[in-house]
C-alpha cells in the first residue's frame, strides 16, 4: 500500500486511486489512416518492464482527477508525479 | 502438586489469584500472570502434543510465539473453540479449556504413534512419491490421508466475537518493548516526536526486566531495575502511546503496517461479554525502528525432540519470570555463554543443575566462570548423542568431540535429567525486515543474517539487528537511533553498562553422532517432523534451490514458520553443498508473523456490513409489497412480486401479461445517470456513442451505444436533450460507476480541449416507469394539464412538468416495446410519486413488476441487455445492430476496430433468436449450441443468452450468440441437456411487434 501525492488534493493512501496503466499512449488523431498493425500497436501493445515505468493513475476517491506517475517497478518507489500534459521527467 | 515446581514470591505472578483450568479433561491450577504454558509447567506437565508426522510426543519447548510443539485446541464451544493456539502465548484465565491436537485416542497413547517406528518408510516426500499411481485412486488416498493430517480442528459455526479495525498515524513505531525498543521510544520522545510502541506481551521490558544476575549493571543498578524505572518514565510520557498485548503482523511497503491487539483474549469468558476480542491496527508511520529481538537456537542432535527439552533461555524465564522449574534434574547443552545464565538462575532458586555440556573447548568470560566457581560440572568439548524416555527425557548420552568437531570420540557417559536445556546461539528476528523487502547480510562470526539494505525509512536495534551483549545493545541502540532522527545528544550518552563478554565462539549446523545419520533423528522442524536426513536426501535428490528444498521437506512451513529450525537447514544445505550461507540466502518470510485470526482480518465487515447496498426511494414500498430483490451492482432491485404462495415463474408471467394488457409499474431508479454540461457536449456525444447526435432536437431522446476502443459494445442507454448545451444520459445499472470514470478519462486525457462537464447524479433521481396499453390514461390522471397527444408529446420525447411544488422530467421512452413513461423526480419525492401512480393506476389494475419480468419484456422485443446478451466479445454488428453504427461520422470511440481482420469476420459468434421445436420447453441460460451430436468431440457453436416462456406468445423464446448465426436463421440446431438433448430452430430477434405498433398504446 504506498502513499501517492495527489498533485491537487496531496498525500494520500493508494486504496483511494486506481491505476490507468502505461502512460503517454496518445490516441491518435486519425484512427481511419492507420493499418491494422498500427491501430493494434496502439490499441494492445504495452511496456511492462522492471525499473521505472510511466504511468496514468486517477484519484477515483477523491478529486476524480487523472494523472502521470513515475514508478520503480522493482520496488514500488514513487519518482515524479507530474500533471496530464507533461512531458515526462528524465530519470 | 506432588513435585515442589513453584518459587514462590515472584514479583509477575499473583498467587493470590489462583485459577482453574481444564487440560484434556483434568482440572488443574495455575496464577494469574501465568501463561497456559507456565501452568501446565508448574503442574509437571511438558507431554502436551503430538507431531505432525511420526506422532511422537513433543513437551513445550519455548516462553514465546517461535513455540512449535504446544500448539493447542482452546475452548470446546463449537463456535469460539479455536486450534493450534501456542500455550507459550496464552495467557491463564479462569475456566480456560484446552486439548491437545493431531493424536488419538489420546495424547498419552496415541495410535498415530506407529509412524514413529515405520519412519524409515517415511521420507521426505513419501506422500508425494507413494500416492501419485493410479491417479484414480487418489480419491480414496485422500480421505485416510486429510484424517491423519491436519492439526486442530476449526470452528464449525460462525464467530460471534467481534473485531475492530481502526488507522493510527506516528512519527516513530518502535516495534517490541524490550529495553532497546524502550530506549528508542525515550530519545524520539524526549525530541518531542509521536511515538507508538508495540509490545506483543502483556508488560513491557522484554528479557531484561526479569534479569537476575549480578553480573549485568546499568549505571550501578541491577539491570532489571534501571529498566523498571525507565518503563515508569515511559508510562508517563504523553508522547508515548503504548500497545501492548500488540503483535505486529505485517510490515508492508511505505511504511505501512497491520498489527494485532489482543483485547479479552486474557479474560475468563464471563468478563469478555459486549467486548471487542481483536483489534487490527492498520498503522502509517513516518518512520519504523524494529526492536523485536531474537530467537535462541536449538541444537540439532539425535532425538533432540523429547518432551522435557527445552530452549535454555525459556527455561531460565519459566524459573525467574513465572517461578516454574521445569525439571528437577537439570542438565544443559550449549555452545556459548548465554546458557550459563540459566545456570546461574537454577542454581539461585535452588534447582538442581547436573551438569553443563559445552562444545566448546573452553570459555573464560566473567559468567562462566562466576559458574565455574559454583562448582557445578562442566563437559568442555563434548556433544549430547541421544537422550531417553518417551513421554518424558530421563537420561543424556554425551561424548567428547574430536579436533575437527565432524565425530566423536571415547566413553559414552549417561547423565539424569527430566529437563535438558538447550542453547545454539541466537538467531535475530529479521522477519518484518525482509517483509518490508529488506535485504539481508550474513555475519561469520555469529553465524547469522542481519538487516542490511532497504529502501523505507527504518531502522533495526539491538538483537535485531545481531547486538547480543548488554553493552553493545544499549550503546548500540542509543547511537543508532539519534542517528537515525538526526539528534545530536540524549540523555543517555553517559550510560554506563557492565557485563560478561563472550570471547569464545564454536557453532556446528548438526552434531555429530556414534550412529550413522540413518539411524538418527536429528530434528530441525519439531512441527513438520523434519530431520537433517530430509535435507540430505533432497538434497541428493537434486533439490539445489533453498526454496525447492523447503517445500519438499516442509520445512519451516508449519504455523511457527520456522522460527526456530530454518537457521540450522540453512546451514545443513551450506555445509553439504560447500556453499557460503551469504550466498544461498535465506527463504522468504511472508506475513503475518503469527497467525491472524479471520475475524481480525475482516473486522466489522461481516454480515449486513460485508458490502454495501445500494436502495432506491421506494425500496421500503416493495418491501411492503412482498418483492423478492436481486442484486445488481451494489443496488438491491426488486425482482418480483410474488403474490398468494406464487412461485417466481407464475409471478413473472402474471407481471409480464398485465403489463402488455393493461399496465406495469418499474422501479428505474437504478440506472445510472450522468448531467452533461457544457458548448461541446454534443461534440462529446458524438464521439462517445455510435451513433449520430448533431440533429438530436430539445425535448427529444436517442437511444445510444458505447463501445471500448477494441470495438466490443461496452454500455448502452437513453440520452435526452434538456437545453442547448444540456444532456442527461442515462446508463446500464451495472454499469453507471464504469461509464462514468471512462468518460472522465477521456475528457481529462484525450479531449481536455472539449467544454464539458459530467456529473455523476444516479443517486439524486428517483424513476418510475409507467408502461402499457393504459400508461397514458394513468399519467393523464396524475398530470391533468399535461397534452399526452403523440403529436405533443411522441414516442422518444421529453417533458419537464410540475405536480404541485415537484419538478417531474416525463420521458416518453420504452424499454419494454409498450406504450410508456418514465417519471423522474428529486430522490426524495420518490416514493411519493410511485404511490401516486399506484393510486392513479388502481382502475387499469396497475401491476409492479421486477427485473425478472422487465427482462422478459425486452427479450419478447429483441432488445439486448449490455452483460447478459453480450460478454465484451460482441461488436454491434455481431449483435446485428448495424443501423446504430452512423457511416457519416469520422471517428467515434472503438470506430476503427469495427473493420480489423478479426472484427469483419463473418464467421463471428453473432446474436440471434431461438424457438424451441415444442413451444412449451424453456431453455436454460448458458445452454450449449451444436449442431451434431455424434462428432467426437463436438463443435460447441454458441450459447443460450436469455430464455423465458412468453405469455403473450404463448411459447418459449431464447436469445443466443452462435457461430455465424446471421446466415444460419430457420436452421434446426440441438441443444444437449444432461437428460435429454432439446431441439430449436434459429429465428430472428424480435418475437413480438416487428412493427413496433404497440409503442403508440
Amino acid at each position: 500500500m504506498f502513499l501517492i501525492n495527489c498533485p491537487y488534493c496531496g498525500e494520500r493512501d493508494q486504496s483511494e486511486f486506481v491505476s490507468g496503466g502505461e502512460a503517454h499512449i496518445a490516441r491518435p488523431k486519425q484512427p481511419t489512416e492507420l493499418n491494422d498493425d498500427q491501430w493494434a500497436e496502439y490499441l494492445f501493445m504495452r511496456k511492462n518492464i522492471k525499473g521505472i515505468q510511466f504511468e496514468r493513475w486517477n484519484h477515483a476517491h477523491g478529486c476524480r482527477k487523472w494523472f502521470n506517475v513515475a514508478r520503480d517497478t522493482s520496488n514500488d518507489k514513487i519518482e515524479k508525479i507530474y500533471k496530464m500534459g507533461e512531458q515526462p521527467p528524465k530519470l | 502438586m506432588s513435585k515442589n515446581l513453584r518459587i514462590n514470591n515472584k514479583q509477575f505472578v499473583d498467587e493470590t489469584r489462583k485459577l482453574s483450568f481444564v487440560f484434556n479433561g483434568k482440572k488443574l491450577y495455575g496464577y494469574k500472570g501465568d501463561t497456559l504454558a507456565s501452568a501446565l509447567l508448574s503442574n509437571d506437565i511438558h507431554l502436551v502434543g503430538r507431531s505432525f508426522k511420526y506422532h511422537r510426543p513433543r513437551g513445550i519447548m519455548t516462553s514465546g510465539s517461535e513455540e512449535p510443539n504446544a500448539i493447542l485446541q482452546i475452548g470446546n464451544d463449537d463456535a469460539l473453540t479455536e486450534p493450534n493456539v501456542r500455550a507459550t502465548e496464552i495467557e491463564l484465565y479462569d475456566g480456560l479449556i484446552c486439548n491437545s491436537q493431531n493424536c488419538w485416542p489420546s495424547v498419552k497413547f496415541d495410535i498415530g504413534g506407529i509412524n514413529n517406528f515405520l519412519s524409515p518408510l517415511l521420507p521426505a516426500g513419501f506422500y508425494y512419491k507413494t500416492f501419485m499411481w493410479p491417479a484414480s485412486f487418489w480419491g480414496k488416498y485422500e480421505y485416510f490421508i486429510r484424517k491423519s493430517a491436519g492439526l486442530g480442528k476449526s470452528p464449525t459455526k460462525q464467530d460471534p466475537d467481534m473485531y475492530d479495525h481502526r488507522y493510527m498515524h506516528c512519527d516513530i513505531l518502535i516495534v517490541g518493548g524490550g529495553v532497546s525498543g524502550l530506549i528508542a521510544a525515550k530519545i524520539a520522545s524526549d525530541d518531542n516526536k509521536k511515538v507508538l510502541l508495540l509490545e506483543d506481551k502483556e508488560l513491557l521490558g522484554g528479557s531484561l526486566i526479569y534479569d537476575d544476575n549480578d553480573i549485568s549493571k546499568i549505571d550501578d543498578q541491577k539491570s532489571s531495575e534501571w529498566l523498571k524505572k525507565l518503563i515508569d518514565n515511559i508510562k508517563n510520557d504523553k508522547n508515548i502511546i503504548i500497545k501492548t498485548r500488540t503483535s505486529l503482523a505485517a510490515y508492508h511497503n511505505y511504511n505501512f503496517l497491520l498489527a494485532r491487539q489482543n483485547l479479552t483474549d486474557h479474560l475468563s469468558v464471563n468478563d469478555r461479554n459486549n467486548k471487542i476480542r481483536q483489534r487490527l491496527y492498520k498503522i502509517r508511520a513516518k518512520k519504523v525502528i524494529i526492536s523485536t529481538g531474537a530467537i535462541e537456537r536449538p541444537q540439532v542432535f539425535h532425538n533432540n525432540d523429547r518432551p522435557g527439552i527445552m530452549l535454555a533461555s525459556a527455561v531460565k524465564k519459566y524459573i525467574d519470570y513465572y517461578g516454574v522449574r521445569c525439571g528437577l534434574e537439570n542438565v544443559i547443552f550449549t555452545n556459548n555463554d548465554s546458557a550459563y545464565e540459566t545456570a546461574l538462575s537454577l542454581h539461585k532458586s535452588g534447582t538442581k543443575l547436573n551438569a553443563i555440556v559445552d562444545i566448546r573447548d573452553n570459555s573464560s568470560s566473567e559468567i562462566v566462570n562466576q559458574v565455574k566457581g559454583l562448582g557445578i560440572q562442566i563437559y568442555w568439548n563434548h556433544s549430547v548423542v541421544d537422550t531417553k524416555g518417551y513421554k518424558r527425557i530421563n537420561k543424556v548420552t554425551i561424548m567428547k568431540l574430536n579436533d575437527k568437531g565432524n565425530d566423536v570420540i571415547g566413553k559414552k557417559i549417561e547423565l539424569n535429567c527430566d529437563c535438558l536445556s538447550v542453547s545454539g546461539g541466537w538467531t535475530p528476528m529479521v522477519h518484518l525486515f525482509t517483509q518490508s523487502g529488506g535485504k539481508l547480510k550474513f555475519d561469520n562470526k555469529d553465524n547469522i543474517f542481519v538487516p542490511d539494505k532497504t529502501n523505507l525509512n527504518q531502522l533495526s536495534i539491538g538483537s535485531a539487528k545481531g547486538d547480543f551483549e548488554l553493552d553493545d545493545v544499549l550503546k548500540n541502540s542509543i547511537k543508532d537511533t539519534k542517528k537515525f532522527l538526526n539528534i545530536e545528544n540524549s540523555n543517555f550518552d553517559k550510560i554506563d553498562v557492565k557485563c560478561s563478554k563472550e570471547k569464545d565462539k564454536k557453532n556446528i549446523w548438526l552434531l555429530p553422532s556414534d550412529k550413522p545419520l540413518s539411524k538418527t533423528k536429528p530434528f530441525l522442524d519439531y512441527q513438520n517432523d523434519s530431520t537433517a536426513k530430509d535435507i540430505k536426501l533432497a538434497l541428493r535428490e537434486g533439490f539445489k534451490s533453498i526454496e525447492h528444498v523447503k517445500r519438499y521437506t516442509t520445512t519451516g512451513m508449519g504455523t511457527d514458520q520456522g522460527k526456530l529450525a530454518n537457521m540450522h537447514a540453512l546451514g545443513i544445505v551450506a555445509d553439504t553443498t560447500n556453499t557460503n550461507m551469504g550466498d544461498l540466502g535465506t527463504t522468504t518470510f511472508r506475513p503475518p508473523y503469527t497467525p491472524l485470526t479471520f475475524g481480525t482480518i475482516v473486522g466489522r465487515n461481516v454480515g449486513q456490513f460485508f458490502d454495501i447496498f445500494r436502495k432506491t426511494p421506494m425500496h421500503d414500498w416493495h418491501v411492503d409489497n412482498n418483492a423478492k430483490f436481486e442484486n445488481v451492482g451494489q443496488w438491491k432491485r426488486a425482482w418480483y412480486y410474488p403474490k398468494d404462495g406464487e412461485t417466481m415463474y407464475d409471478a413473472v408471467q402474471r407481471e409480464s401479461k398485465a403489463a402488455r394488457e393493461s399496465s406495469g409499474i418499474l422501479d428505474a431508479s437504478t440506472l445510472g445517470k450522468i448531467d452533461i454540461q457544457g458548448t461541446d457536449a454534443n461534440e462529446f456525444l458524438n464521439r462517445v456513442y455510435t451513433n449520430a447526435w448533431s440533429k438530436l432536437q430539445i425535448g427529444k431522446c436517442r437511444y445510444g451505444l458505447m463501445l471500448n476502443e477494441d470495438g466490443m459494445v461496452y454500455d448502452d442507454g437513453v440520452t435526452t436533450k434538456l437545453g442547448e448545451n444540456h444532456y442527461l444520459m442515462t446508463t446500464t445499472t451495472g454499469g453507471a460507476a464504469n461509464v462514468m470514470s471512462k468518460l472522465e478519462d477521456y475528457l481529462q486525457t484525450e479531449w481536455p480541449e472539449l467544454d464539458v462537464f459530467l456529473t455523476s447524479v444516479t443517486d439524486h433521481y428517483a424513476t418510475a416507469s409507467v408502461c402499457g396499453p393504459n400508461a397514458k390514461k394513468i399519467i393523464n390522471k396524475i398530470f391533468k394539464n399535461l397534452d399526452l397527444s403523440d403529436e405533443s408529446f411522441p414516442h422518444m420525447s421529453f417533458k419537464e412538468v410540475k405536480l404541485g411544488n415537484i419538478s417531474c422530467r416525463i420521458m416518453r421512452i420504452s424499454f419494454t416495446g409498450e406504450l410508456s413513461y418514465e417519471i423522474n423526480v428529486e430522490a426524495s419525492y420518490g416514493k411519493y410519486i410511485w404511490e401516486k401512480c399506484i393510486e392513479a393506476g388502481k382502475e387499469f389494475n396497475i401491476t409492479p413488476y421486477g427485473t425478472e419480468t422487465m427482462h422478459l419484456l425486452r427479450a419478447e422485443k429483441g432488445f439486448i441487455i449490455v452483460g447478459q446478451d453480450t460478454d465484451g466479445t460482441m461488436t454491434p454488428v455481431d449483435l446485428q445492430m448495424d443501423w446504430i453504427i452512423s457511416k457519416k461520422k469520422y471517428d467515434f470511440i472503438g470506430k476503427r476496430s469495427l473493420y480489423r481482420s478479426d472484427t469483419i469476420r463473418e464467421d463471428r459468434k453473432q446474436l440471434v433468436g431461438l424457438l424451441t421445436d415444442d413451444p412449451n420447453e424453456i431453455l436454460e441460460e448458458g445452454a450449449q449450441l451444436i449442431k451434431d451430436g455424434n462428432k467426437n468431440p463436438v463443435d460447441m457453436l454458441g450459447h443460450v443468452t436469455s430464455s423465458y416462456f412468453s405469455p403473450t406468445l404463448k411459447k418459449s423464446i431464447a436469445l443466443a450468440i452462435l457461430k455465424e448465426g446471421k446466415k444460419l436463421k430457420g436452421q434446426k440446431l440441438l441443444v444437449p441437456m444432461i437428460d435429454k438433448t432439446i431441439k430449436v430452430t434459429v429465428s430472428d430477434t424480435i418475437f413480438l411487434d416487428k412493427e413496433n405498433e404497440r409503442i403508440n398504446g
